[in-house]
């Protein structure tokens, strides 16, 4: 099983220039995949388009030869990179969580999440905190694919290592694709077999 | 905090939520005091007609000799009445009005968008004079004429609120994670404007009172026989050349009273229900 992207273009208003253009790309199952460009060069909207938050207006994503589904649980997840945005402010955590499933205590674990933050509400808790619920919030959803876009900016080193080898721990349990945006070359070296340079394709 | 700004040491928020209890305890001993005055006790007495206040009767009594604080109690009762069931209807009409606009597609929003446009361009009194007009007048006419014009502009705020929250990023989180437009409806944009709906609807209630109370009073509302604010209101002014002042000024007085207080009691129940001033 393959996500992949087909010449795809895109923007936001038919008036305005193309933010993507005849873009090409792809990942497979079990691989991880690292995305690199400066700022500006769609890197976000790459990832929104690819889980599906957004349409392309050119060419198409396929997963497994076909058009993502846009009913039920997508098979393709996306972490992004303002937790606060991506919870509901009036929920306590653990609401949150059960969004996507049953709270699976292990993962609760390994990301360092403690039990009082489940009864919280998001104001309550720092971003770096939040992102660690969205982690576990895709990764209980049993996705294929998982976008990780900017995810660990809001970590220091330490807690950064800690969420990327639960992530990666997982991705290879369940032999998931991983794509991961990043300003930082080093991480996306470290963890990926392949990186995908938008702002010099070669 | 200081405690020097805050008066007996409580904060904002309690204090908001006493005033609020004790608004909610005032209304309700009004309405059920009114509506527990039997038909006999405001029955005529020609023998003591036109009586200015005294201790018997504290608001004086009218030409037929009725005493006018049971009458305008009742009348408030009856007010309060029509105006709790119209701003119901006309907050849920706003409700759905609002969330059919912002969800809906853009044709169905320009013409909800258009139609609040007209409703708020016509004078509410003139509207609601022609729709009860039209109805044969009475408790039914006045009911839907109330109803049918108050929710413009609760509609727009809602519109404006649900529009918001749609393009919030944990809205399409929720749908990428397989929920469906009812769930979310359900689940994430109701209870966000359950807030906004409860302080909407409360505040609708003076407008509709004073609405009930001024097209009553031009004669185009509730029957003259009904102990209406409206009806007492019109009845005093044929008698107020003749000198007989507490006809007009107890009624209005009590009636504006009661406005002010609900209105005060919107206003606090807004600074208890925004969690953004828990703290205060």
């Amino acid at each position: 099983m393959q996500l992949e992207a087909r010449k795809i273009s895109f923007r936001y208003h038919p008036r305005q220039p193309w933010v993507l253009k005849d873009l090409e790309f792809g990942v497979g199952q079990g691989e991880c995949v690292g995305l690199f460009a400066p700022s500006g060069y769609g890197k976000t909207t790459l990832a929104m388009l690819l889980a599906g938050y957004l349409k392309p207006v050119e060419g198409e994503i396929l997963l497994a030869g076909r058009v993502l589904p846009l009913s039920g649980v997508c098979p393709v997840q996306l972490i992004c990179q303002h937790p606060e945005q991506a919870v509901n402010p009036r929920w306590r955590l653990r609401r949150v969580l059960e969004e996507s499933g049953q709270i699976r205590e292990d993962l609760l674990d390994r990301l360092g999440i403690e039990r009082m933050w489940l009864e919280r509400f998001p104001r309550e808790l720092s971003s770096g905190e939040l992102q660690r619920f969205c982690v576990a919030r895709a990764l209980t959803s049993n996705a294929d694919f998982l976008i990780c876009d900017e995810i660990s900016a809001m970590f220091d080193v330490i807690t950064q290592a800690q969420v990327w080898s639960v992530v990666c721990h997982e991705a290879q349990r369940r032999n998931m694709g991983i794509v991961v945006i990043t300003h930082n070359r080093h991480l996306a070296q470290r963890l990926c077999s392949r990186i995908c340079d938008l702002g010099n394709p070669s | 905090m200081s405690r020097a700004g805050s008066g007996k040491g409580l904060n904002r928020r309690t204090k908001a939520l006493l005033l609020t209890i004790f608004l909610t305890f005032l209304m309700v001993l009004v309405y059920v005091s009114g509506s527990l005055i039997p038909e006999e006790a405001v029955g005529t007495d020609l023998q003591r007609s036109g009586q200015p206040p005294s201790w018997a009767h504290l608001f004086g009594t009218d030409n037929l000799g009725r005493d006018l604080l049971l009458r305008t109690l009742k009348g408030l009762s009856v007010s309060m009445t029509v105006g709790i069931a119209a701003s119901c209807v006309s907050a849920v009409i706003a409700i759905l009005v609002g969330i059919a606009a912002a969800v809906g597609t853009r044709a169905v929003d320009g013409a909800v968008s258009w139609l609040i446009d007209l409703m708020m361009g016509i004078p509410h009194t003139v509207l609601i004079i022609l729709i009860s007009f039209s109805l044969g007048r009475g408790l039914r006419g006045l009911l839907v004429g109330i109803a049918a014009t108050h929710w413009t502009s609760l509609a727009r705020l809602i519109r404006g609120e649900v529009m918001q929250l749609r393009s919030q990023h944990f809205i399409a989180v929720s749908r990428r994670l397989g929920k469906s437009s009812g769930w979310i409806l359900l689940h994430h944009l109701l209870p966000h404007l359950a807030p906004q709906f409860i302080v909407g609807l409360i505040l609708m209630f003076p407008h509709a009172i004073l609405h009930e109370a001024s097209v009553s009073f031009l004669g185009y509302g509730l029957a003259p026989e009904q102990p209406a604010i409206g009806i007492i209101l019109a009845e005093s002014m044929r008698y107020l050349s003749s000198g007989m002042w507490w006809m007009a000024v107890f009624p209005g007085l009590l009636l504006v009273l009661i406005v002010l207080l609900i209105d005060r009691l919107g206003e606090n129940l807004r600074s208890v229900i925004d969690p953004y001033s828990a703290q205060e």
